[in-house]
């Protein structure tokens, strides 16, 4: 047979021939299975989060792993999210003394740097940070544990994982990330003052009464709070991701790369509708 | 190494005859997409008795065991502990169902962030609450002596051998004094001399403990050794299934390759 030979392409009447049918074929299983794999991945990732939900609201509650896991994203994430905010602080300082000076707005400078690094900056930073480190590390663990068979050692004595494992390390990250994100704030305001200060002197009390001038919480509090949902958002890929990984050493790689892209993708789509919510609320 | 004097004891406290079955599995079928792993399995244990499960690699052996303990759900069929059906079991119910069983992975599965005696103190940790720490550390000490791990208690699991691990394995899986033992290829991948004592370990542990055991295995000398009876699988059934003298008198053709070259 040709490959010239002509075939139908299923319910159209126009005969076409195989070199062609074949690729667009390839192409439309291909997306097909793209559709199908997309709402799996959502569907298992719903019945996942339903599972840790049920675990995590019912008794005995593991509170010794939830210490080692606020230790293990909070104390150890510290430094890293330290320093993120230490060079934003100067990055923000730099630029914005660049453009207030330009349109002779140089006093807005402090509320300038106040507000785009509590209300902007440092959630979404903090989150970035968080997200490579914990997430990268969490998924690697957690996908280790399931290929070497630890998880099912779990199961098998009659252990719920997902209490013991994914409910800590995600209620870990739904109460540290804010509490990062206020570590994240406070070394990027410092810093953020200190080189401004090196151009221009300020009193640090100056700094922060005209930052912080006419702020109320609302301007404040619900920025710093939506962190806990990327807190969620980090928690619960890692170890979804941690969880379900198969085949050995390149199945855990996968897991804990898939880890930080799907949490950094989803905390950023995240935010567009955090901010959102906010800007309507909050305002 | 278990001699034929160790048989004979064994086989004299073999199965307590007129129990019910411990562990009855009836009609189990189990695929995963279109490869049929387990095609209408029966099988029952009683306590104090033995049954090796042997059989060509990816004849569903392991399956068997993690439909047992309910690490997989099966398509179709029952497994039933102390006559409780395991279909539909809530989580809480399945776990106080799996108190009562004791799992030696086929690759130990050792927590590697925990030490040996960390692993074996685990499953206490988290159901014997009311255990004070000495009491615990005290019978972390008699479960690792028990299976002659004694002095290896702070080690880590990377810095034990294969055997050792195996000997670790089984003392975590009897932490909670298990009425059930699932073994998962207790000797695979051991020297004869750790497989022997591997073996004689398995056949203190059932004169001293009595549990119903079930060990998946590709040794059919150790089967003979530590089980009371042997079922051969293939393609997802059980061929014959009796003592090591009926599967050596067999006329079926694959029994006979079988024990030909093993």
């Amino acid at each position: 047979m040709s490959d010239l030979e002509l075939t139908s392409v299923a319910g159209s009447s126009p005969l076409l021939p195989r070199q062609v049918t074949a690729p667009v074929r390839s192409v439309v299983d291909s997306g097909i299975g793209l559709f199908n794999g997309f709402f799996e991945w959502f569907g298992n990732l719903g019945i996942f989060s339903w599972q840790v939900l049920r675990a995590a609201v019912t008794p005995p509650y593991e509170w010794r792993e939830l210490i080692r896991q606020l230790d293990e994203v909070g104390s150890k994430s510290l430094p890293l999210v330290a320093m993120a905010g230490a060079a934003i602080g100067v990055v923000i300082s730099l630029e914005a003394r660049y453009s207030l000076s330009r349109f002779g707005a140089k006093s807005m400078f402090p509320a300038t740097l106040v507000y785009t690094v509590i209300q902007v900056m440092g959630p979404v930073i903090t989150g970035l940070v968080v997200s490579g480190r914990v997430g990268a590390g969490m998924g690697a663990e957690l996908a280790s544990m399931k290929v070497t068979e630890q998880i099912d050692a779990i199961e098998a004595s009659a252990i719920n994982p997902y209490r013991l494992l994914a409910a800590t390390r995600i209620l870990a990250c739904i109460l540290m990330l804010p509490l990062l994100t206020v570590a994240t704030d406070g070394c990027a305001l410092m810093t953020g003052w200190f080189a401004q200060t090196m151009v221009e002197p300020l009193s640090f009390h100056q700094f922060i009464s005209n930052g912080f001038h006419g702020a109320t919480f609302n301007a404040f509090l619900p920025q710093t709070f939506k962190t806990a949902v990327y807190g969620l958002i980090i928690g619960l890929i890692a170890c979804f991701q941690g969880m379900r990984t198969r085949g050995g050493a390149a199945g855990v790689g996968r897991a804990a790369t898939n880890s930080v892209v799907l949490a950094s993708l989803f905390l950023i789509l995240a935010d567009v509708v955090l901010v959102k919510f906010i800007l309507v609320f909050f305002d | 190494m278990a001699t034929t004097h160790d048989i004979a004891i064994k086989r004299e406290d073999a199965g307590e005859e007129g129990n019910a079955p411990v562990v009855a599995v009836e009609n189990l079928h189990k695929a995963f997409g279109n490869l049929t792993v387990l095609n209408g399995i029966s099988l029952s244990v009683g306590r104090g008795e033995t049954l090796a499960v042997l059989g060509r690699s990816g004849t569903g052996k392991s399956v068997l065991l993690r439909l047992i303990i309910g690490l997989e759900k099966p398509d179709s069929g029952s497994v039933s502990i102390h006559g409780q059906d395991l279909a539909g079991l809530a989580l809480d119910r399945m776990g106080e169902i799996r108190l009562k069983m004791g799992f030696l992975f086929q690759s130990a599965a050792l927590y590697d962030s925990l030490t040996v005696g960390g692993n074996v103190a685990f499953p206490l940790e988290h159901h014997r609450r009311d255990m004070s720490r000495a009491e615990r550390t005290g019978r972390v000490r008699k479960l690792l002596a028990e299976v002659g791990m004694e002095g290896n208690l702070d080690k880590m699991p990377s810095d034990i051998s294969g055997g050792m691990q195996k000997r670790v394995g089984l003392a975590r899986a009897l932490a909670l004094d298990p009425e059930i033992l699932l073994l998962d290829e207790p000797t695979a991948g051991l020297d004869p001399i750790s497989s022997g004592e591997i073996d004689e370990l398995i056949l203190k542990l059932q004169r001293e403990r009595r549990m119903a055991s079930i060990v998946v295995t590709h040794d059919l000398h150790s089967a003979r050794i530590i089980a009371n009876r042997l079922a051969i699988l293939d393609q997802g059934n059980v061929v014959i299934e009796g003592s090591f003298e009926d599967l050596q008198q067999s006329e079926i053709a694959f029994v006979k390759e079988f024990l030909k070259q093993s």
